[in-house]
């Protein structure tokens, strides 16, 4: 079925968001009969994008059922079939804004100013996860994609034999400053505290590598170079020192901030912008509109919490249309 | 592949864009990379409806590393237009057809 039929139309369960979360709701909501719509996204090359995160990672290793690892753009290949095996409507799009005021709720696509939505829905399940933060030094945007990266799998290849810079301390720092360096030379990882947060095999896979180095209680002040990145300005948070640290390539992994622009005003947030749910549910404070997902989980963040709560989501969301009967 | 997305290869790369009837719009990819599937498709669809006035082509960057750096090719997907065989302008990273077809507009 395409957009335009479904224009006017109200359905049961509409899905914005395409992780793991998203696309399990659509699997466990598919499989109830509730013909649930997705709104999976548009392609980006930040995580804000069909199947979320892990389309910008390679071997998994933690997700349950594949002792060998499986790539990331993989598994979600796997989600979205499994999801459309059953029914689910996958829409390439990208809700645009959301009228949680009265039932049924009403998603807009494309013209946020238009008068009517693009569909309605008796529920909504949000799961639009969260994106990579960037330093927001100057000239950031105008350098990514000559030599400031947000994705160590797309670029790591560009940077054989060369000598970069992955900034972080948490496990995206670590997974990408290793994987990275089967192509570098020479990774440094330049993190602004003393000590690792990231996991304790993460560190000791970075800390046995002797391709990576460290610059602790560091920061990069100013990206160096014209067109292309030549190196960063680098401060020391202890001396107040400067210097610079000649790379070709820096990507960042400092962390993440949900994608929760859409729902200003509509739904309850944490300072942090984290949506808020009731504990153990996936219930916002609007009924029948549930969270799940990275979202809502600045805690976890794993693929597979986001699809356990996937899960929980759809099963509420089909608890909620029953009790509407 | 079906329709009218054509395959460059090192050896063939210099031959097709110059001889080109039309301007040619050439994806940098690899297997090993997300956000280069996504578009793919959408490519493919933009190779259909510009057939006589766009040429698609797909260069795998892995089989030809020498091309993509020389033209300074960093991160993936890079989409390059040659027009009449010179680079006319860059798009760096995956988008919406509507924001790729945007950018083309001019040269078509």
């Amino acid at each position: 079925m395409s957009l335009d039929d479904l224009a006017g139309r109200e359905v049961e369960v509409a899905i914005i968001g395409s992780g793991p979360a998203g696309l399990t709701a659509a699997i466990y909501a598919a499989r109830a009969n509730l013909h649930p719509v997705v709104l999976e996204g548009e392609p980006s090359s930040t995580s804000d994008q069909p199947g979320g995160q892990l389309m910008l990672t390679t071997d998994v290793e933690n997700y349950p059922g594949f002792p060998e690892g499986v790539m990331g753009p993989e598994l979600m290949q796997r989600f979205r079939d499994q999801a459309a095996r059953f029914g689910a409507q996958i829409h390439t799009v990208k809700a645009s804004r959301v009228d949680f005021s009265e039932q049924p709720y009403g998603i807009w696509i494309g013209d946020p100013g238009a008068d009517e939505p693009a569909l309605r829905a008796r529920t909504v399940i949000v799961s639009t996860g969260a994106q990579s933060i960037m330093l927001g030094l100057d000239r950031e945007v105008e350098l990514v994609g000559h030599g400031l990266s947000t994705c160590a799998t797309c670029d790591g290849f560009f940077f054989r034999d060369q000598h970069i810079a992955v900034v972080g301390g948490g496990d995206s720092a670590m997974e990408e400053a290793t994987f990275l360096t089967r192509f570098a030379s020479r990774v440094t990882i330049i993190h602004r505290r003393d000590a690792l947060r990231a996991s304790k095999i993460m560190q000791r896979r970075a800390f046995d590598n002797e391709r990576i180095d460290f610059m602790w209680n560091s920061v990069v002040e100013e990206y160096l170079g014209e067109s292309t990145l030549a190196g960063l300005r680098i401060r020391d948070t202890k001396t107040g020192e400067t210097s610079t640290l000649d790379v070709t390539g820096c990507f960042i992994a400092i962390g993440h901030r949900p994608n929760t622009d859409l729902f200003v005003g509509q739904l309850e947030m944490k300072e942090n912008g984290y949506l808020v749910t009731e504990a153990n549910s996936t219930r916002t404070v609007v009924d029948g509109v549930f969270a799940c997902g990275d979202v809502q989980d600045d805690y976890y963040r794993q693929a597979v919490t986001a699809a356990g709560t996937g899960c929980m989501a759809a099963i509420e969301a089909e608890r909620y249309l029953e009790s509407l009967h | 592949m079906a329709g009218p997305t054509i395959t460059l290869s090192a050896s063939t790369f210099d031959e097709e864009i110059n001889s080109a009837s039309t301007p040619v719009l050439v994806d940098f990819w690899a297997e090993w990379c997300g956000p280069c599937k996504l578009i793919a498709p959408i490519l493919d669809e933009i190779a259909s409806e510009q057939e006589g006035r766009l040429t698609v082509a797909k260069l795998n960057v892995d089989e030809a590393p020498d091309v993509a750096r020389r033209f300074g090719v960093m991160s993936i997907p890079t989409m390059i237009l040659f027009d009449g065989g010179e680079p006319a302008t860059r798009m760096v990273g995956a988008k919406p057809k509507e924001a790729l077809l945007g950018e083309l507009a001019e040269y078509l």
